[in-house]
Parts: structure tokens; C-alpha cells; sequence
């Protein structure tokens, strides 16, 4: 064990980042999970995210928990302690460490440490010696080794181990017989630092009361639940990274609470298509009879949906379509993170189309959203694209508790019943009678001599009839431009965080940007740079949107994608002067940091300052 | 597209059915395919069939694609409702839709690109899944709306109109739908109504996927000397299995047949169908030789029809994934939402 001469003097309480840097498929993800949740148990917000390569075996992946008092949940882009379990990365991992970290490694081999820098705290752990020692099963030997280093750490930052243990009943409880193994590695690791370790270390988790209401959750366990409690019955689905956990959560929990008591039998369908656009086909197909349908996808499956999506808008057929984004174009990087299918949602397929999108920041929003996306869909009778991302979607959120009021009922929109169609005469699916856009639906079999109609992607009259005649066509098309401005004055409302003082200057962003642009106000506020903030959650934009843009003489629009599509949408929809609206974008596939936004802002305002100049600027980095 | 409605002036002799219902509640607007198209004919069929069998009509869901056939559900069947697609994608809706409410009649409509160019994989899937419902692939082989393509179904050596001769192989959708586990498999032609209606008929009653390879030819693009889907070809090739009699469940069976002349085969409501051997080897139960009588025909250049294969005993999709009985689009918030206490349980395992 080697100890640089120099301790960090700057103790670390309850704020620090720790990675675990791991091969894939040797069974560390519950283990460092395990060590995030005795975290989040001891009530101080934890935001752990998985770097993990497009690979089940064998590749290296990371695990990455910011620990802060402090509330600060965004991707902060240092390393405090390294806990180095992957040869294959061993070199790159030492040298991330902050000067003055930690390195965790496993000792069993001796390792030269003069070969290695000198500004870092070396513990070495003989890990795979304490495992061989203590079990016989290989099997065994090689997953216990995550959970000794849990116990290590538990030892090294002076952890409530009770909470950890407690922790592990918790998650075994039904499995009882592996409680005692993995308590004992636990052990092993802890008992092993309290003996050998003897150097101070200076970052600590101390028990705190942070987490009053709040959970740890995915986004996309959420939306899952949310499309449960939101009475979806009909899934329609194709595997894709990072999606594919939202379809298996709406899975489980209707497993669990969608069973029939008296027969068994299942109050949902989930049916694994054959590609992505047959996916959105059942959807619609369900949709247009009567049942809440669903499907969850990423880009590339989006591509293959545009077909359908401009069906359901022309048809106008309710659709609810989750996009948790990944880094294109193409194949692109399945296994991160970004904000770039924008424009492909809003204007998908061919000729005139437009759709509702919407932008859940936690998952929170992931469930309270996928819930409103069936009732704004079957209001506005139309495709409701919620775009999530791989950030949100795939990696543990401290969050709000989810909530839900009994008094709520499905707006189920505007659909004819039997008794309806007996007392109407002239009625015409397409027809604008109460002068909002959207008419009225019927379902297949309702009433035996009415109401039946020829849904088609055709162009039809306000009768459904098929017809080329431009007045019909342009009718129709001026209709659903209606539809779209009554929808959205109905959307979630943008977020709004003001400056302590009046500022000329804006902020708008959106999504997963949320947590960094938290944390990066407050750095620019300590450099004195006030800016007003807003969050927009949905597409099309609220007045709101429009009136912040004006009210500001420069707004900066933070975004993770290369080409700043919601600058492009802002602009496109709202004729906006471009050389207003400043794009910050980050688009290496890893979750934008506060620190990343606070030098981007900063940098073009001192350069906007002295000059005031209004030719548009830019702010477009690869990452920090 | 024709919206021009038909004159509901009938005879007064006009057949009722059991509900008191003509032909004419059955029928559509006027058809605006060419004269003589026989797709015309599956859609008169279409009437006959549901009309004698005496289904509510808005219980029926007809859909299609896109191309000269996926117009067809426009022409019959006004009072169900009814969906025209996109090209080669109305399984999946099909899919959806079923998923949805399983106590509707589906009667899907597709042509030979529409099935078997553009939509073949959701055809297949569509199979596999073994929904419950009617396919009519209306096999014309030949892109009739973008003036005369060869489809996938076009026969090897098949001849357009400009006299080329096809240099591809065809898919055979009854031989693939057999492989793919359809329940009940039929070949027929549009110009063989006595055929094609009870064929129909047992379709509809059938539990599963039902497809018919209806050929249908184009009396514009694909009914030359040298086309293998010409009217003349198809009468002159036409080599049919069976002959069969449906007879609805709730009537009484009169007509005797000698022992072992002929076969039936029980339906899931309760229907009967009687197949005359028309080929003494023919086993409509056996997939497996089903799918070598179909090669083997086509080597010898004939034009097999009638009920190729039929399974009463396999489970349909809604079976298989274990619905509720109730239709799902029925379900309420009652039946769906978990409430508030649920999540709040739900909420302490996050914590």
C-alpha cells in the first residue's frame, strides 16, 4: 500500500464521485447497485449511472455514483475513488483519478506500483486470495468478489453497515439461502480493511435527512408503471437498447396487478413484433378499436416507424410511442446517451406531419407523462411521442415518490357511444362541429346502422369518403394545423426558474439536461451571471415558450445533440430571429455536466458582452 | 376510390336472412375497378357469404393494404367498419386491432404485392401469431393501380402484357402460410363462386388464421395469352381437391353422402363443413403432405383449389398469451388502474 505524502486536505463528506470499473458479465452491476442503494438508505441523494459497451461479456463497463448532500444529481466528470476491477482498462481507470484520489485495486497479483502515478492513495485489496480462501464454488468465488469490495468501501467511508446488511435481506428476501453468503463477503471485505487499512481517508458517508419522499428509480420502470396506471392493455414491441426495460416493467407489474383473481387470465396483451414498424401497426390497429395501446422504441426503430406515425396523424388514430433516445445517426451508440431525435419525432413521415412530443426530466415525469400521453393522444386523436433517453431511462434517479390520485378518470376524448349515434344525424368523423379541430370517433361494432366509416391514409372528406379534391385536402390539412394549436395550450406547462435579479439573458432546455442545469445556475450565479430558466416539456411549444424568447435579449438553448434541434424547432415554429437563440451542445454520448454548461455559458457571454454582438453565436463542443 | 352509393331500390322478393337482412345490407358503394375485375367477384362473394351466414354486419371488421385489391373492403360491407392501410402493413393492424377486441369478426383483404412483395414478413408474422381472422390474398399476379409489375406471386415464365417472361420464382403464400402454422389454408378463384362462398363461409366460422389464395385475374394488365393468372389459364389448369358444403350450425344436415365420398370437419361455432373428395389421396388434415400435394401440382403446372389444410384443435393468439374473456377495449379504470395504495407500496420498494 502506498500513501502520497500529501493527504487531501479538503475532507469529502456525503459529496464525491466513486466508478467501478468492471468486466461485463461478472455479475458486479447488483453489487454496485447495492452500494448506491446503502447510499440512497442513509438519506443522501445518490445518482449512479451504468457506462456499459454494446456487449453481454466480456467488455469492459463502469459504474458511476455521484454521491451529494447537496442535491447535485448530473454527471459531475471527476473521480474521487476508482474501484479498478478491469485489467483491460486498468491504465486509462488509474489515470482518470482525481490528484489526491483513491484507487481501489485487487492486490492478489502483485502489482509494481512505481510504473504508476504518485499523486493518488494505491489500497490494494487482496480480493481474489480472500475469495479463493473463503469459498469452494467457483461461481461463487468470482460473483463474491464485487460484494468484498462492497465491504471494503462499506469499512473505508465509514458507512452505516447495518443499513448495508439490511440492504442485502431486502433484496434476497424469497432467495433466504443467499443472504448468509453475501453478508459474509461483506464481512470479509469490511473486517479486511479494518485490520490492514490504516491510512486516512478523507471522503465519508455520514447519515443524512435528504430524501424525505423520494425514491430510486429508473425512468423507464416508471413509464412502464405509468402505462399500467394508465390503463394501457395493448403492448406491441421490438427489443432495443435502451428501451427494452420500459416494455418489461409494464410487463411485470401487470403480472403482478393485472390478473383476473377468478380465472388467471391476463387483463393486457403484450405482443413481441417482428420489427419496429409492425409494432406501431398494432398499436394503431388496437388504438383505433378501442383499447389504450402503447409501444416503446429508440431511434432506429422511430426510422422504421415514420411510415405508421404519418398514417395515425392523417388518420388521426390515437398513438402512444416512447422514444428513449441513444446516440445516432444509424446503429450510432446504442449504449448512450443523447437528445438527438428531435426533428425525426416532430415532423416524422412524409408530406405535412406534425407531432406531439413530450420531455420528461426524471422519472417521475416518466410515469406522471406516460400516463397523460394516453389521455392527450385519445383527446387529440393523434401520435403522442414521448422522448426519454438512455440516461433517464436506463439509470437509477433519486426522485420524487410517484404519485396518484383515485378521484382520476381516462379522458378517453371525444368517441361516440351507441346512444350517441341513435340521436345524431349527420354525423362525419372528420367533421369540425365544435370548431377545435378534432371531431368525433367511433369504434368498430358500436351500433349496428351507424357510425361505421372506412378509416384510410387516403385523403378523405370530413365524411371519411375518399376524395382528391383540393378544397376536401386543404380542409383537412387546415384542420389538423387547428387541432395542433388547441393541443398546445392543453400540454404540460414549461418549467420556470428565475434569476435572483432581473437578467436580459435565458436559458431554455429540456430533458435530462435538468439535474446539470440545476447545479450549473448555481456555478454561474457565484460568478454573478444571472440567468432566467426554462424547462419546456412539451412540443408544440405553449405560449410561454414564445414570450420567454422575447422577453430575453439572448437565450441560450442546452441541448445533447450536435445540431441543436430544439434551437431549430424554436425557431422553425416560432419565427424566431436566429441570431437570438445560442446553442450549447453536448453530444458525446455522455450525460452533459454542470460544469460543461457553466463554461459554455460564460465563455459566449463574455464574448457577447463588450462586443453585444448579434450575429449568431455558437457554443459547440465534443463533449468537455 | 368510389363513394357513389348503390340505389337501395330492390326487389321485393329480395331474399331476408335470419336478421331479416338483404344482400343489399351486406353490399357498398359502386365499385370503380375496371369491368370484369375479379376482384369484383370476391367482393360480391364477400356479401353473398356474410349474408347467408347471417352475420350482424357491424360486428365484421374488414381492413387491407394497399393496391387494387385493398380498395375491395370500400365495396362491401358499409355498415362495418372498416380499414384501408398502408401497403403491406394491414397484419400488424389486424394484429392490434384483434388484440384489442376478440369478439369481432376481422376479414382482412390483401393482394399478391401486397401479401407477398411488400408485406411479406408481416404476413408471416401474422401466421405465426395464429390470429383469428379471415386473409384473402385477391392473386392477380400483377401490380394492376401501377400499370402491370410483375408481383412475387407472378409465376416463373408467366408472361406480362408486353410479352416478357417472369425470371423469378413465385412465393407461395398457401404453402408458406402452411409452414408458418396457419389452421386453415384454401386456394380458390374468383370465377368459381360455388367454390370460393362456402370456403368463405368455413373461413369466417374458423378459430385462427384463415387464409385463401383467391385468384383473381386482371382483366387489364394480366388476362393475356401466356399469363398464368388469365381467366383461361386458371379454367383450363384448375385442379380442384374438394368440394365443400357449409352448413351453418343452427341447421339441421339433409344431404346424405355416400361413406367415404366425403369428410367433414367441425368448426369452432359449431358449423359443419363437407368435403367431397374430389382426389381420393387428399388428406386436408395432414400439413405436411398437404404442403408436398401443393409442389408437386405446381410441377405439373396445375392450379390446385379448395381447402388445402384446416386444424380445429390449435389455440388462437388470444388463447396462447391467456387473455381475459372480456374484450380488452372493455376493460375500466376499475379493472386497469392499481390505485393509489398499490403505489404507494410500490413506492417503498424504491426505497
Amino acid at each position: 500500500m502506498r500513501v502520497v505524502q500529501e493527504v487531501n486536505s479538503n475532507s469529502k463528506l456525503n459529496e464525491f464521485v466513486i466508478k467501478f470499473a468492471n468486466v461485463n458479465g461478472t455479475g458486479s452491476a447488483s453489487a454496485n447497485h447495492l452500494f448506491a442503494k446503502s447510499i440512497f438508505r442513509m438519506g443522501v441523494p445518490v445518482s449512479p449511472r451504468n457506462i456499459f459497451p454494446s456487449n453481454i461479456q466480456g467488455l469492459p463497463t463502469w459504474y458511476e455514483v455521484r454521491v451529494s448532500e447537496k442535491g447535485y444529481l448530473g454527471r459531475k466528470e471527476i473521480v474521487d475513488i476508482m474501484v479498478a476491477m478491469n485489467p483491460q482498462s486498468f491504465q486509462s481507470d488509474v489515470d482518470s483519478v482525481e490528484p489526491g484520489g483513491y484507487l481501489l485495486y485487487d492486490s492478489t497479483m502483485p502489482l509494481d506500483l512505481s510504473k504508476y502515478r504518485e499523486d493518488i492513495h494505491w489500497i490494494g485489496i487482496p480480493i481474489t486470495e480472500i475469495c479463493i480462501r473463503e469459498f469452494s464454488n467457483p461461481k461463487q468465488r468470482q460473483l463474491f468478489k464485487n460484494i468484498v469490495y462492497v465491504g471494503a468501501l462499506v469499512a473505508l467511508l465509514k458507512m452505516n453497515f447495518s443499513i448495508v446488511k439490511n440492504l442485502v435481506k431486502d433484496q434476497f428476501s424469497g432467495k433466504e439461502k443467499l443472504i448468509t453468503p453475501n453478508v459474509f463477503a461483506l464481512e470479509l471485505g469490511y473486517q479486511w480493511v479494518k485490520e490492514n487499512v490504516s491510512v486516512p481517508f478523507s471522503i465519508r458517508v455520514e447519515q443524512s435527512n435528504k430524501l424525505d419522499n423520494k425514491i430510486l428509480v429508473d425512468g423507464n420502470t416508471a413509464a412502464g408503471l405509468g402505462c399500467v396506471y394508465g390503463g394501457a392493455t395493448v403492448a406491441a414491441w421490438y427489443p432495443i437498447t435502451p428501451s427494452t426495460s420500459l416494455v418489461e416493467s409494464y410487463d411485470k407489474y401487470c403480472e403482478r396487478l393485472r390478473i383476473d383473481p377468478g380465472s388467471g387470465k391476463k387483463k393486457f396483451a403484450i405482443v413481441q413484433a417482428e420489427d419496429e414498424l409492425a409494432a406501431l401497426g398494432m398499436v394503431i390497429g388496437a388504438s383505433w378499436n378501442g383499447a389504450r395501446a402503447f409501444t416503446a422504441t429508440s431511434g432506429p426503430g422511430v426510422s422504421l416507424m415514420t411510415e405508421f406515425l404519418g398514417l395515425a396523424y392523417f388518420a388521426e388514430v390515437p398513438v402512444v410511442l416512447f422514444n428513449v433516445q441513444r446516440g445516432g445517426p444509424s446503429t450510432g451508440m446504442p449504449t448512450r446517451t443523447q437528445q438527438s431525435d428531435l426533428l425525426a419525432c416532430a415532423y416524422a413521415s412524409h408530406g405535412d406531419t406534425k407531432h406531439i412530443l413530450l420531455f420528461p426530466a426524471n422519472p417521475t415525469e416518466c410515469f406522471e407523462l406516460a400516463v397523460a400521453a394516453f389521455d392527450i393522444a385519445e383527446r387529440f386523436q393523434t401520435p403522442v411521442i414521448t422522448l426519454s433517453d438512455l440516461e433517464l431511462g436506463m439509470n437509477d434517479w433519486t426522485t420524487d415518490k410517484l404519485e396518484w390520485d383515485d378521484e382520476e378518470q381516462y379522458d378517453r376524448g371525444k368517441v361516440l357511444s351507441k346512444d350517441d349515434l341513435d340521436s345524431l344525424d349527420n354525423w362525419g368523423r372528420y367533421n369540425d362541429v365544435d370548431g377545435d379541430g378534432i371531431g368525433y370517433r367511433t369504434y368498430p361494432g358500436v351500433h349496428p346502422d351507424k357510425g361505421a366509416f372506412l378509416i384510410r391514409g387516403t385523403s378523405h372528406d370530413a365524411f371519411a369518403r375518399y376524395s382528391e379534391r383540393g378544397d376536401d385536402y386543404v380542409e383537412g390539412m387546415e384542420r389538423l394545423q387547428r387541432k395542433f394549436a388547441t393541443a398546445a395550450a392543453a400540454l404540460p406547462v414549461p418549467v420556470i426558474r428565475s434569476a435572483r435579479q432581473q437578467s436580459l439573458y435565458g436559458v431554455i432546455y429540456y430533458g435530462t439536461t435538468d439535474p446539470a442545469m440545476d447545479e450549473a445556475l448555481d456555478l454561474l450565479a457565484e460568478k454573478d451571471i444571472e440567468l432566467d430558466a426554462m424547462r419546456i416539456r412539451a412540443f408544440p411549444f405553449r405560449e410561454a415558450v414564445f414570450a420567454f424568447m422575447e422577453h430575453h435579449t439572448r437565450v441560450f438553448v442546452v441541448e445533447q445533440n450536435r445540431d441543436g434541434q430544439m434551437r431549430t424547432l424554436l425557431i422553425n415554429e416560432g419565427d424566431i430571429n436566429p441570431a437570438k437563440l445560442t446553442s450549447v451542445c453536448h453530444f458525446d454520448g455522455t450525460p452533459i455536466t454542470a460544469q460543461f454548461i457553466a463554461d459554455s455559458i460564460s465563455l459566449s457571454l463574455e464574448e457577447l458582452i463588450p462586443s453585444v454582438q448579434p450575429s449568431k453565436s455558437r457554443v459547440s463542443k465534443k463533449g468537455a | 376510390m368510389s363513394y357513389i352509393a348503390k340505389s337501395t331500390f330492390h326487389h321485393a322478393k329480395l331474399p331476408v336472412n335470419e336478421l331479416g337482412l338483404t344482400e343489399r345490407d351486406y353490399e357498398g358503394p359502386l365499385s370503380s375497378l375496371c369491368a370484369g375485375c375479379g376482384h369484383d367477384s370476391i367482393s360480391a362473394a364477400i356479401v353473398q357469404a356474410c349474408h347467408e351466414i347471417s352475420i350482424e354486419p357491424h360486428r365484421i371488421a374488414k381492413l387491407s393494404g394497399i393496391g387494387c385489391s385493398s380498395k375491395t373492403p370500400n365495396y362491401y360491407l358499409q355498415k362495418s367498419h372498416g380499414f384501408n392501410s398502408v401497403h403491406g402493413r394491414m397484419p400488424s393492424i389486424a394484429t392490434g386491432a384483434n388484440a384489442a377486441n376478440k369478439d369481432l369478426v376481422y376479414i382482412g383483404m390483401s393482394g399478391d404485392g401486397d401479401s407477398a412483395s411488400i408485406g411479406l414478413g408481416q404476413f408471416c408474422h401474422a401466421v405465426r401469431r395464429k390470429l383469428n381472422m379471415v386473409y384473402i390474398i385477391a392473386n392477380n399476379g400483377t401490380y394492376g393501380l401501377t400499370k402491370g409489375q410483375n408481383s412475387a406471386m407472378t409465376d416463373f415464365g408467366s408472361k406480362s402484357k408486353k410479352g416478357d417472361e417472369n425470371p423469378f420464382e413465385a412465393i407461395d403464400v398457401a404453402n408458406l402460410a402452411l409452414q408458418l402454422g396457419a389452421t386453415f389454408v384454401a386456394r380458390s378463384f374468383s370465377g368459381d363462386k360455388s367454390q370460393f362462398v362456402p370456403l368463405l363461409k368455413a373461413a369466417i366460422a374458423h378459430r385462427g388464421f384463415a387464409v385463401i389464395d383467391c385468384l383473381s385475374p386482371c382483366v387489364t394488365f394480366n388476362n393475356h395469352a401466356g399469363s398464368t393468372k388469365s381467366y383461361d389459364f386458371v379454367r383450363d389448369h384448375n385442379e380442384a381437391l374438394n368440394r365443400a358444403d357449409f352448413v351453418p350450425m343452427k341447421e339441421e344436415i339433409v344431404t346424405q353422402y355416400a361413406p367415404g365420398s366425403s369428410k367433414e370437419v367441425c368448426l369452432h361455432d359449431g358449423s359443419v363443413l363437407h368435403l367431397h373428395k374430389l382426389a381420393d389421396e387428399y388428406d386436408p388434415s395432414d400439413a405436411v403432405e398437404a404442403s408436398y400435394y401443393l409442389q408437386k401440382k405446381q410441377r405439373e403446372g396445375k392450379v390446385l383449389t379448395g381447402l388445402i389444410y384446416v386444424n380445429t384443435d390449435s389455440p388462437d393468439l388470444h388463447e396462447i398469451i391467456n387473455t381475459v374473456d372480456k374484450p380488452l377495449n372493455q376493460l375500466g379504470i376499475t379493472d386497469l388502474c392499481p390505485g393509489s395504495k398499490t403505489l404507494q407500496n410500490i413506492n417503498e420498494s424504491f426505497c
